[in-house]
């Protein structure tokens, strides 16, 4: 939604420049003919889509609430923006002794999750903010198996990553064949990957976790900036209204000045 | 017809017993209806009323902020996300005051600019360019301090980093670094008295200022596009033949410039805020960490150009040194440029090649800024400081003695 | 040499009016609609409506003849858990009374009764007196040295010493007019109070 700004360009421009002598110097046939381009990856998600967003906060709560917390989003606002009636909220989606106007609090302590983990899970309210969507989403679909880490597995977006693949009995657990690349895949961020392979399938099927992650991606986007669907809409109008004044403006300038010789 | 020597009219009621006590009728006279402005201004002349818009929209908006925002390292930053979340209408007031800083920024780089395309600097008007200068460096350090407020990461490592250039000033520099830092790094005590001078202090030296910036134009007028006085050629009346009343011409020319910049303004605040990072910068979504830090650190866009001259130079004091002079450099152009004709229109190539040259090497080194200090982006950097420096210090020497065109007696104007 | 901006004798003045009309309408509107956000910031922040959510309290807490103190939207409320004693001791003294009937005082419906409660066992009271809102104090024990000794029990207010029954009634010769107010609550269960929610309507 944001990609297209300016600066989005310069450095799009910047990077064309300097990517494309780089690009043409190596090897033929190693560079995106074949591969998974996992860096392309977009979550294409839609904060429009309420169903998506609701299907989003359960997962959340079951899923990722038991480590990471949302300090700054209450559930009742939560449930309110994401049209989630109080019976649902509080029989799905708020531990018990839990308020609706509290905070979506996680109950890990975070002492033991700095022994067991070696840094506390960071909360969530502002991920697809510092960092955006797109990368949640390949973060999340990141996971491969890794011996030589204690979690046994590690993540194509944060290499040595202290957080475990707890999606895996959805997703399945898949190793990752990565690319002989001459230049260790830093062209372009990341290890390049050649295909994935599944070592354990889990209870989803492929386009099913993809729309778990999607879901759960939107959801988090909506938790970042809760605003921004009216703000859309009410912006829609305010240019309008702005652009009907400017016009009176116009029309009465040109009304005195044509006067003027 | 409208003009200063006109009588008042007479009134009765509450406007007689009104301008018995407070010259309203006699302001409005001088300053709007009898104040003639040239006919000939153009589109680098709605910046300075759109630079007072922005300064009023950001009054407006802090004052609000303030009444949410709790300054404190340990609540600064919950406080804001409170404001975008809990405050009713938070999230606009805060995204209008970030778009209003970037916006202000726009608007008086292109109000400065105009200086330059049509001699607005020259005498008699040097006092004007200083006092213009003074709210330039005024804002700088509003919209600095401002920035440390949120408390975010690049609030905390930005203000790190600027904070001790000062270092760099030989024998008081580390002395002078802890005293404005109140501490020994960037911490609560600095977060706080940013916060008073950002919300109290500056503003109130930046009303100031501006003021003494309007009385000092109004004192010669204003110049226009050709860089003629109009005051020279008079009519019949007493009034300047290429003259117009302020108001209501520019009154309502004016508003078109003010219905356009809020459309701007309103595309930006409901659909861009962050405008891809560059008015809302990704690393301060997350809280000052003194043990992390992001991984380019760089100033908001508008600082970027001084900046990228800061970086250009290996050793950091002469870095700093050279920062400061390119803002030294700026600051004297009225007696740098030697040419006899004010605007560019009658000035010869050499003179606008140079000027397209000032105009590309800022922004080429305010996009320098903004990237790492790496590989090419360097030595960019250094021949954009070089030309940038080239453009004032030799400025004496290819504008004395120009050859410039005739410059016409009446303002060149057609019906718009 | 040209005039300069002279008005030709054709000024179309009503399409000049009509223009400035529609233009100042329009800013007019426009500046109404843009003064709504900084209105409406001033009103309760969610942070504030949910401190000011109603409160839960375990009734099983309470002892018999005890007053547990709670805070609703930044008001001391007094909940009192009545023995039949102090319930009894309500009745024989209408006539010291100024409101006995509460009709001029604050409550529900369902507190506008002899005991000014919806259960007669429990009193909940804000604890502000209806003079200048100091906090009354509770005298439960009949006979207080300075109170007389047909002192009933209740609760005095040490500002400017108004005296209320263990109804919150208050008594002739109090610089307070009315009753103390009752706020509105209701029973989930037998042994949960809650206050902030209506026992009629169910709203908060």
């Amino acid at each position: 939604m944001q990609g297209r700004s300016i600066r989005g360009l310069f450095v799009l421009l910047a990077g064309l420049a300097v990517a494309g002598p780089l690009a043409a110097s190596e090897s033929e046939g190693e560079h995106g003919a074949a591969g998974v381009n996992w860096q392309a990856w977009t979550a294409g998600n839609e904060v429009t889509n309420t169903a998506s967003l609701q299907r989003g906060a359960a997962n959340f709560v079951n899923y990722c609430s038991g480590c990471h917390s949302l300090k700054y989003l209450r559930y009742e606002r939560m449930a309110n923006d994401l049209d989630i009636s109080p019976a649902q909220l509080r029989d799905n989606l708020i531990p018990s002794g839990a308020k609706p106007t509290d905070y979506m609090l996680s109950t890990f302590p975070k002492a033991d999750a700095e022994t067991w983990f070696g840094k506390a899970p960071p909360d969530l309210s502002l991920v697809t903010r510092y960092r955006s969507p797109d990368w949640v989403y390949r973060f999340l679909k990141g996971f491969y198996v890794d011996a030589s880490r204690p979690t046994g597995t590690n993540n194509l977006v944060l290499d040595g990553a202290s957080m475990p693949a707890v999606l895996s009995d959805l997703e399945g657990v898949k190793a990752a064949v990565f690319a002989q690349h001459a230049a260790g895949g830093e062209h372009g961020g990341g290890k390049a990957v050649e295909s994935f392979e599944m070592v354990a399938h889990g209870r989803l099927k492929p386009e099913e976790f993809d729309g778990f992650v999607r879901d759960t991606v939107n959801f988090l986007d909506y938790a970042g900036d809760p605003s921004q669907v009216q703000r859309r809409s009410i912006g829609i109008w305010a240019v309008l209204f702005l652009l009907v004044f400017t016009a009176f403006a116009w029309m009465l300038k040109k009304e005195y000045w044509k006067d003027v010789r | 017809m409208a003009g200063s020597n006109d009588a008042l009219p007479v009134r009765t009621g509450f406007l007689g017993w009104l301008n018995k006590r407070l010259p309203v009728d006699q302001f409005v006279r001088d300053q709007l209806t009898g104040y003639f402005a040239p006919k000939n201004f153009n589109f680098w002349y709605y910046f300075g009323v759109l630079s007072l818009v922005a300064l009023v929209i950001q009054l407006v908006t802090g004052i609000f902020l303030t009444m949410h925002y709790k300054v404190g390292e340990a609540t600064a930053f919950d406080s804001v996300e409170y404001i975008m979340r809990e405050v009713p209408f938070g999230w606009l007031l805060r995204y209008m005051h970030s778009t209003g800083a970037s916006f202000f920024f726009i608007v008086v780089y292109l109000h400065m600019f105009r200086a330059f395309l049509y001699g607005s600097y020259k005498a008699p008007r040097e006092l004007l360019w200083l006092f213009g200068m003074v709210v330039y460096l005024a804002l700088m350090a509003e919209a600095f301090m401002g920035y440390v407020l949120p408390w975010g990461n690049m609030s905390f490592w930005g203000a790190q980093v600027i904070v001790n250039i000062f270092g760099t000033i030989p024998v008081i520099g580390p002395g002078l670094v802890e005293w404005i830092r109140g501490d020994y790094g960037i911490a609560d005590a600095t977060l706080n008295r940013f916060f008073s001078l950002h919300v109290a202090a500056v503003p109130l030296v930046l009303l100031l200022l501006v003021v003494l910036h309007l009385v000092a134009l109004r004192q010669n007028g204003s110049n226009n596009p050709d860089g003629i006085e109009i005051k020279e050629k008079l009519g019949a009346d007493g009034k300047p033949l290429d003259g117009i009343p302020f108001h209501p011409y520019y009154t309502v020319k004016d508003l078109v410039g003010v219905g356009l910049f809020l459309v701007a303004f309103a595309i930006v605040v409901f659909f861009v805020p962050t405008f891809g990072g560059l008015f809302l910068e990704t690393p301060n979504f997350e809280p000052a960490n003194a043990l992390s830090t992001p991984e380019h650190i760089a100033p908001s866009w508008y600082f970027t150009p001084f900046y990228a001259i800061l970086r250009a130079i290996p050793n950091p004091g002469m870095g700093a040194l050279a920062m400061a002079s390119s803002l030294v450099v700026l600051i004297l152009v009225p007696w740098l440029d030697r040419s006899p004709v004010k605007s560019t229109r009658y000035r010869p190539l050499r003179w606008k090649i140079a000027l397209t040259v000032f105009a590309v090497s800022f922004i080429a080194l305010g996009y320098l800024g903004l990237q790492p200090a790496e590989g090419i982006y360097v030595l960019l950097a250094r021949i954009f400081m070089t030309l940038y420096f080239a453009f004032f210090i030799l400025m004496p020497f290819y504008t004395r003695g120009e050859s410039t065109s005739r410059v016409p007696e009446r303002v060149t104007y057609s019906s718009h | 040499m040209s005039d300069h901006s002279a008005p030709p004798a054709e000024v179309d003045q009503d399409r000049r009016g009509f223009l400035l009309f529609a233009t100042v309408a329009t800013g007019a509107i426009g500046a109404a609609f843009a003064a709504v956000p900084f209105v409406a910031s001033w009103s309760p922040s969610e942070r504030a409506r949910a401190a000011g959510a109603p409160v839960e309290i375990d009734l099983t807490k309470i002892e018999a003849g005890q007053m547990v103190t709670y805070v609703y939207r930044k008001k001391a409320m007094y909940v009192v858990h009545r023995t039949p004693e102090m319930i009894a001791s309500l009745a024989g003294h209408d006539g010291k009374l100024k409101d006995a009937s509460s009709a001029d005082s604050e409550q529900p419906a369902y507190a506008k009764n002899a005991t000014r409660a919806a259960r007669e066992d429990f009193l909940v009271v804000e604890g502000t007196c209806t003079h200048l809102g100091c906090l009354p104090k509770p005298r439960f024990e009949k006979g207080m040295a300075d109170l007389g000794a047909d002192w009933p029990g209740g609760f005095f207010c040490p500002c400017h010493g108004s005296r209320f029954d263990l109804a919150g009634r208050v008594f002739e010769g109090s610089p307070a007019g009315q009753n103390l107010r009752i706020p509105i609550y209701s029973y989930p269960s037998d042994k949960t109070l809650i206050i902030g929610v209506d026992a009629t309507t169910g709203a908060a």
